[in-house]
Parts: structure tokens; sequence; C-alpha cells
């Protein structure tokens, strides 16, 4: 076990460092200058470019460039190109507004998912199943930011509350309640929208992983022994079927990030999809890098908290 | 009793007449494809966005194309479909090829018909493009930790390869002279082992320099490893934000995001068939080693990485579409479905029409390649073969 | 004269495909006395497992139908019970082993899991009596520590003693009707007369029957009391053991009868009966043997044969073969 941890932490450094140089390399050997960082703004002479330079180890060749940025970044003193804030307070500051939208998203996926696809597993080929899967195929196809316009068409229209941004803006002076219920939209269809996608894939994956192992023979000798269907499918099979799932909820991690691009950008939410959005833009390297640096260590610890809860549930594996 | 003597002959010839019609393969996948009808549809929908964007782009393109999705006309902006134009404000060129703006016109009086047309084909080719980089990078790499996995690298193949990719760096920074001479210095030395390795064979392996460092299959695999954790969409992003933007750039960098679930199921498949009997058979036979990997080993390994390859597609559709709508697409004037929508949004409750029709037609050709290869993996499952 | 246990009247299970009828079992009737032991022999794809899950309804539907036929148990139709009703019998009356120890129990449970919640379906125990009498049923299996190993998931334990867990989960409710579908098949050989010798020793001091399924000739001669030969679907002999091994009366239990090995007929090539098992949806016309029958005549391919009465309850269904 303990061999296992060890092995595996090491793997995932050494994964770590390479996932770093690669960034590093692919965002300083693509064309175009790291320091044009607003090339239009006309306070930005020669002299200023130069300090600029000096002052981020520009001119230095390329392994110094990079041992100074990791070194700034694990000594928590990297700052932003544009506005020479700390990157990691901002960064910190835009995870607490994408938590909550993370947060909804997440529980409705998982709640609503497993009921849907073990429902059309144990009738399949029902009216029931075949409709969600219909629907579920639908909703991944659907492209995210025409579903959402739809879903702000219909919310705006039919039950006239605003739901871009975070929080309406001049609702300080109303009631402690009326708050709450704003802030409540404002949550919910962007989480919804982040959802959809997720509840369709997962609810897909879980039908199927149902149906193999409602094939499996000891869920026929569960049923040989007399025990009531509900047995045989919510305690028999389910607990077979949900292994895989165990080594998914590790990944959720990455999600902070990955997903979270268009919907924040289309409901103006400042989150951190969309500050990695805005660094793009602005060519504001120390974000990009430590926000890719950040998701490469959420995936990696997820991928190693997934193995560690296989070898809890699955009691076939022992180290 | 004694042994009886069977007329085998006979009882052979009975027997084949009486088992099941002979079907082949290709007929028997078909037989069952067809059996799920949204599958159909979605070959169906997919057979007609093919025509559809392969006469768009003969319509659309050329200097005097049929249809002009270009064409700016500013005094019939916002036309909802299906309104016949002012033929008087209007000078002859200008007026729509079918007489009618069928899907109505955008925020310039450009044509959405036209429009659409000229977008089909982006999404066709950056779909079929960049899944076709995937595949080849996935199956390549998969292939060959599938099939050499085991091989190790040596120190003096690492120096090689140190040695030349340092030449490269140099030429590529200018320094002609020291570059050249790094090359050189490592063409010589690879020739040299390869020379070496022929002259003493396999199984002397002495000294440092032969030592065996890291297995192939490692090297692959920690490389998917990485490119894993990158999240995808904002690498993507990214790459494309840094390079030019052109719609090549947006296939190549697609592509070479997303060849890693490939990749692995490749390596795993081709793992368990090297195992198997008739691949020991061609090796004992000795088939070289590519011709038991393209005639032997690729064939059994190819229908699902088909299906992969299939809803691959509509992935790369929808994140095209979504780079387009962040305004990091095909740079304009080239109209695709995602900038359509993505201009349009402005206008969404005067015009909804420029959000709903490339969006629908984004989820229609996106669903149609879901089920499609949905329909293609539960007509290659043998389990459910089985049952049927 | 017992009274029988169970009689399966003309019994037929047909497998509904995309544009074919597999007939899997097609009118098969056999009986199971008290305390006897019956065995279902035939090659692989013959029906055989079929029909065996058929008694308990445990066959896949779709795609699989019951088209006529009648299973009496103590005198009540099982094919006419209500899922419920069915439940009281499957367990408590009449119990299952199936073939792969492996894949027949549940991975995630453990051993002392699964016996528990057999016996508690159908009987409401106390905790303490339910420990004792999981610890006895292990004991009775030939299970050593039987305490410990309650805790045991299955893939700790030896494909011998997951069998004997299997075989202790069918005798926890003390049924009056044990199928096993052939139970030793996935065992070494040695396991295998170890597991036979327990079911025989269990069911001598039980007064329970047995139905046995097998493909092996060898089991059948070592435990059962009457024998069904079954091929594409039908029961093509039936009679006591002794009979069937000394005069059998349909050639392709004779070709089955050759094929075993023989101390006297050493040095000899071992016969096999040429082709395979017929696809059910695809059977020959007339007797279905006839295309592998070394006896066949022209009548054999149109004339689907009757069974036809030897004396003493041993029948078999080839008119050709004279006595």
């Amino acid at each position: 076990m303990l061999s296992f941890i060890a092995r595996s932490i090491i793997q995932k450094t050494i994964t770590l460092f390479f996932v770093s140089v690669v960034s590093f390399l692919i965002i300083h050997l693509a064309p175009g200058e790291p320091s044009q960082v607003d090339p239009l703004n006309p306070k930005f002479t020669p002299e200023m470019l130069e300090r600029f330079r000096q002052e981020f180890h520009l001119n230095e060749p390329l392994y110094a460039q990079y041992i100074h940025f990791y070194k700034d970044l694990f000594t928590g003193r990297i700052v932003s190109w544009k506005d020479n804030r700390s990157v990691l307070a901002k960064i910190w500051e835009r995870f607490l507004n994408s938590l909550p939208l993370f947060v909804v998203g997440t529980l409705l996926t998982w709640t609503l998912s497993f009921p849907v696809g073990i429902r059309s597993a144990i009738y399949r080929g029902g009216l029931y199943d075949r409709s969600v899967t219909f629907l579920a195929y639908l909703l991944i196809s659907i492209p995210g930011f025409f579903f959402a316009y739809i879903l702000i068409i219909l919310v705006v229209t039919t039950l006239h509350v605003p739901v871009i941004g975070m929080e309406t803006f001049g609702l300080d002076t109303s009631s402690w309640g009326c708050m709450l219920m704003d802030r409540v939209w404002h949550l919910l269809i962007p989480s919804i929208l982040g959802a959809t996608g997720g509840i369709a894939v997962l609810s897909r994956y879980v039908r199927s992983q149902m149906l193999e192992v409602e094939g499996q023979d000891y869920v026929r000798t569960a049923k040989a022994k007399g025990l009531p269907p509900d047995v045989v499918h919510y305690k028999h099979a389910l607990r077979n079927a949900l292994l895989p799932f165990v080594t998914m909820f590790g990944l959720i991690l990455p999600g902070l990030i990955g997903g979270s691009v268009i919907i924040e950008s289309i409901f103006s939410w400042p989150g951190m999809g969309r500050m990695a959005y805005e660094a793009i833009l602005a060519r504001d390297y120390p974000i990009i890098l430590t926000v890719n640096f950040i998701s490469a260590v959420l995936v990696l610890a997820g991928t190693f908290v997934s193995d560690l809860l296989y070898l809890v549930v699955d009691p076939r594996i022992r180290l | 009793m004694r042994n009886t003597q069977y007329p085998i002959t006979d009882t052979q010839q009975a027997l084949e007449a009486l088992s099941a019609p002979k079907k082949t393969r290709l007929h028997e996948l078909w037989a069952l494809f067809r059996e799920n009808r949204l599958a159909v549809i979605g070959l169906v929908i997919f057979v007609l966005f093919l025509l559809t964007a392969v006469s768009g782009v003969i319509l659309t393109s050329g200097q005097n194309p049929v249809f002009d999705p270009a064409m700016v006309r500013l005094q019939e902006k916002l036309l909802p479909p299906f309104t016949r134009p002012h033929l008087k404000a209007l000078q002859p060129a200008q007026v729509p090829t079918l007489g009618i703006y069928l899907f109505g016109t955008d925020n310039l009086g450009r044509d959405v018909f036209s429009r659409m047309l000229q977008g089909a084909w982006v999404s066709l080719t950056v779909g079929f493009v960049a899944v076709g980089i995937s595949v080849l990078v996935g199956v390549f790499m998969g292939g060959i930790a599938g099939y050499f996995g085991h091989e190790s690298i040596c120190l003096d193949h690492i120096l090689a390869i140190l040695v030349l990719s340092a030449g490269a760096i140099f030429l590529f920074m200018g320094w002609i002279g020291t570059g050249a001479a790094c090359m050189a210095a490592g063409f010589i030395y690879t020739a040299v082992c390869l020379f070496a390795r022929t002259r003493t064979g396999q199984a002397q392996r002495r000294g440092i320099f032969r030592m065996r460092a890291i297995s192939v299959d490692t090297v692959i695999m920690r490389m998917v490893d990485i490119m894993l954790c990158f999240p995808s969409f904002f690498l993507i992003l990214t790459v494309v934000a840094l390079v030019p933007a052109s719609m090549y750039n947006i296939m190549i960098v697609i592509g070479l995001t997303s060849w890693m679930g490939t990749a692995r199921f490749v390596r795993a498949e081709f793992l368990s068939l090297r195992e198997q009997d008739f691949v020991t058979a061609a090796k004992a036979l000795g088939v070289g080693n590519f011709r038991i990997i393209f005639r032997h080993m690729m064939p059994n390994a190819v229908a699902p990485v088909l299906v992969s390859a299939t809803i691959g597609i509509a992935t790369a559709i929808l994140t095209e579409a979504g780079l387009s709508f962040l305004g990091f697409g095909v740079p304009p004037p080239h109209a695709t479905w995602g900038n359509i929508l993505s201009d349009g949004k402005g206008f969404i409750f005067d015009a909804p029409w420029l959000t709903f029709i490339p969006g629908v037609a984004i989820l229609i050709v996106v669903l149609c390649f879901n089920l499609f290869g949905e329909g293609l993996r539960d007509a290659m499952n043998p389990k459910l073969r089985e049952r049927g | 004269m017992k009274q029988h246990l169970l009689s399966v009247r003309d019994l037929k299970v047909y497998f509904r495909g995309r544009d074919t009828v597999a007939r899997a079992v097609d009118g098969v009737s056999f009986d199971i006395r008290k305390g006897e032991t019956v065995c279902l022999v035939g090659e692989s794809g013959c029906g055989k497992t079929v029909s065996a899950l058929t008694i308990l309804d445990l066959i896949p539907k779709p795609p699989g139908e019951v088209m006529a036929g009648r299973v009496l148990f103590k005198g009540t139709d099982l094919l006419g019970l209500t899922e419920p009703e069915m439940r009281k019998i499957r367990g408590k009356q009449i119990a299952m082993v199936f073939q792969e120890p492996l894949t027949s129990l549940n991975p995630v449970f453990t051993i002392g899991d699964q016996i528990r919640e057999a016996i508690l379906v159908h009987e409401p125990v106390s905790p303490d009596e339910l420990n004792r009498r999981c610890i006895r049923l292990l004991r009775d299996v030939g299970i050593p520590s039987p305490e410990e190993r309650l805790k045991d998931y299955p893939h700790q334990l030896s494909g011998g003693q997951r069998q004997r867990v299997m075989i202790a989960m069918a005798l926890a409710c003390g049924p009056d009707l044990v199928i096993a579908d052939e139970p030793t098949t996935a065992l070494d050989v040695t396991v295998q007369a170890q597991i036979l010798n327990l079911m025989q020793s269990i069911q001598e001091s039980s007064e329970m029957s047995v139905l046995y399924i097998t493909h092996d000739l060898g089991v059948v001669a070592n435990i059962a009391d009457r024998v069904y030969v079954m091929y594409a679907g039908i029961i093509v002999e039936q009679g006591t053991t002794e009979e069937i091994f000394s005069s059998p009366g349909h050639p392709y239990t004779k070709g089955l009868l050759a094929s075993l090995p023989s101390r006297s007929r050493r040095g000899e090539q071992l016969h096999s009966i040429p082709g395979t098992v017929p696809n059910p949806a695809y059977k020959p016309s007339g007797c279905p043997f006839h295309p592998r029958c070394p006896t066949a005549v022209d009548a054999c391919k149109v004339r689907f044969p009757e069974m036809i009465d030897h004396g003493a309850g041993h029948l078999s269904r080839c008119p050709v073969v004279k006595q």
C-alpha cells in the first residue's frame, strides 16, 4: 500500500514536471511577442517595453525564464502582466466565484443521472428507455452556447427574471429574501446548462454499466435465491455497476476549469473559466500557465484519489 | 460396441446444407445496423449533409459564385426568413439567386442561406480532417506502444536523439555551423550504433551505453498521461489564440489534442491481439512486423476505432463551433455556423433566426453523427449480436 | 412407486431472433420422484440448461418465450404462477447450483452475506440463529474453519470451495429439489470427484431430489438413478442408468457411450460422433439426429420418430435400432 502511494506520487510528480515544460514551451515558442501585452496602448513606449522585458526576465534564455517562472509560482510571488496583481490571489478570488456554479452543477449531474440511467437499464427497450436515450443524444449534441440562448430566451420572456451576471446590479436596498432569490436565479440557469451535458453522458454510461452487470451470472444466482427484484437490481447489480463510477469521482475536480469557459462568458460570470479566457485574449502568460499548472495538478490528484478509492471499494484488488 | 465407420463425407455435406445461411460480415453488420431506426436516420442525414457541404463549396466559391455569402446589402439587413427582396432598392448583381431570402439576412444584409452553405463545408472539413489527424496519431502511437511496447529504449538511442535535436535547435536558432556539426555527429553516431548492432547481434549488451533505460510503452503512455493533464478545450483555446487564425490551424490543433483515447484503445487491443494464436502463427511463419501489424492486427482493431472516430467528428464540429463562438474560429469573412451564430447573438430578440438556424443546423449534424456512431457500436457489439 | 415431485410435460421454449426462431427446447417431458437423482445428458447446445432455467422461470424474456407445456411441482403448474408466488418457490423449494462458481457468486459481497441473504428471504431468523445456520451449512459442505470463511470474499476461495459455497447456498432453506447445472464442469478432476461425493452424501441424508445436468457420462454412471438423454431440444432416450448403459436404444446414446474412454478398448482409436449439434434455428427435418446418424435410413429424413417403449421405463426415439 505504502509503496503504491510512494510510486504513484513519484510518477505523478515526473508527469507534472513534463506538463510544466510542455505548457511553457507551447506558449513561448508560439509566434507572437509575449511583451505585446497591449500594443495599442499609447503609453507603452519602447522604454517601458524594455523595462517590462527586464522585469519579467524576457531577455534571458528560455530555460532561465522557465526557472524564474516556476520559482515565482512556488513562492507565490508570481504576478499578472496585465495589472501586476498576484496571480494566486486573483485565481483564488475567481475560484470562490466559480465554486457555487461547480457545486450545484455537479450535484445536479450526479443526483439526476443515476436514477435515470438505472431506470432505463431496468426497463430497456421500453418507452421510457427510448425517450430518455433520444433526449440524452439531443443534449449531448446541442452546442452549449446555443442551448444557453434558448434557455435565456425562455426564462427571460416567460419568468421575467434576469439571469446574466452573478447578481442584479443595484439590488442592495431590497429585502433579504429578494436578494436571495436573485442570487438563486442567477446561479440556477448556468448550473443547469453546465450539468445537462454531464447528465446526458453520465446517464448513458450508468445505463450501459447496469446492462452489462444485469447480464452477469451472479444476478441470475440472486434471482434463483428468490430475492425480490428490488434487491436483485439495487443491491446485487447496482453495487457492481457502481465500481467504475468511483474512479470518475476523482475526475470531477478538473472540471472546475475546463468546461466552464463558454458558459461563464455567456453569462458574464466572473469565474475561473472567464478569467482564463480573458487571460488568453490579453496574452497574460503567467495566468495562463498558472491555470494550466493548477488544472494539471487537479487531474493528477484526481486520478490518484480515484485509484485509492478503487482500492477501497473493490474487494478483489489488494496490494 | 465396436467402432462403427461413419460415412463422413455425406454427413459433412448434410450438415453444411443445414447450417444457417451464409452471410458476409458486412452484410450481417448492415442487417444489425438497419434494426436501429435512429442510426439509419443519422446515416441519411449524414449523407444529405455531405451532399450539402460539397455542393455548398462549389456554389459559394470562385470569382462569381452562384450564391455569394459575402454580398453586403445594407438596405436589406435583418430580414426574416422567406422574405422577398425589394428589387427596386437592389442592383441586379445584388439580387439573391433564389429570388428569396430563404433563411433571412443578417445585420449586414448578407444572405444567411448562402452563408450556411459555405459554413457547412467548414464544419465538414474541420470534423473530418481533425479526426483524421487524431486517428492517425492515435493509431500510430497506440500501435507502437501495443506492438513494440516491450522493446526498450537504450541510453545510446536517447543520446542520439539528444544530439540530433540539439543540432535541430541550433539550426533553428541560426547557428548554422554548430547545428550542422551536431546533426552530422548525430547521424554518424546513429549509423555506427546500427552497424555495431548488426555486427554483434542483439544478444550482446554491454557497457553503459547499451543499458536499457525505459520501455517504448512507458514513453508513449506517459506522453498520453501528459496530454491528458491539459484541460482540452482550454488548451485548444490557448493554442488557437497564439497561432495565426486559420481553418487549417484549428483542424491541426483539434486533431493533435484528441488522439489520446484512440491511442489507449489501440494499445489495449494490440496487447491482447499480440497474444493470440494467429499472430504467433504469423510470426512463426516469418512474416515481417509491419505485415503482421497491417494485415493481421489492424483489421481487428479498425471497427471500434471507426466508431470512436464517428463520435469524434461530432465532438470536433462542436469544438469548432465553440471556438468560432468565442471569436477564435475561422477568420471572417469566411462564414462558419459558429460565427453566424456568434454574430447573431447581439440580435437575439430582434432576429432570432440568426441564432436558431445555425444552432439547429449544428445540433442536427452533431446528433446524426452521434446516432450513427452509436448505431455502429451497437451493431458491432458481439454480445448484442449473439442475443439477436 | 414413489410420487412425482416434478413433472415437466411437453415443454417448448423458443428464442426469437431477428428473422429466426430458435427452438431451444422443443417438446420435452421428464419426471423426478422424491429422493431421486435424475440426469439430463447431452452435448452443449442441446437445450439442457434452458429446460432447467425454465423450471425456475429464469430464462431471459425477451428473447426467450415458453410456447407450450406444463411444469408440475407438487401438483401445481409453475408456469401459471405469478412472479411473487414464483419467488416463494425459488431457493425455498427448488434451488439451483450453477456451472461457473466464480461468476455465479457476487464478487463484492462476502460469502456470509450471500448465504445469510438466501436464508433471510424465506425465513425470518434471529441473528444468532442465522449465524449458527450459516456455519453449520458451510461445515456440512466440508469447508474448513467456516467461522472465518464467512468473512471472505468469493475471490479469496479456491474453485472447489466456491462451488461448495454455492451448494451451501442452495441447501440453505432445505429445498425439495436441487437443480445442478453442470456443477463440476469448471473444476479440476480431483475436485470434481469431491463435489460429486458431497452431493451424493447430502442427498442420502436429506431425502432431497436432484436434477443433475451434465454432458459427462462418467458422472452419470456414478450418481444417477435415471437418465434422460437430450438431443436438439428433445428427449431421445430415457431409462434407468443400468438400462441406458447396458442396452442403449438410440444411436446418439450409443455414440456418446462409444466416445467414453474405456479400459477394455485400450489402444483403439477413441470414437467421436461426426459433426455438431444443429443450430436450434435450423433443425433438420424428420429425426433431428439423422445427418449424424450411422444407421439412418431414408424414412428418418422425413418422419419424426415417436418414443418406443422397451419396457421397465426404458424408452427411446429410434425406430431403426432394434433391441
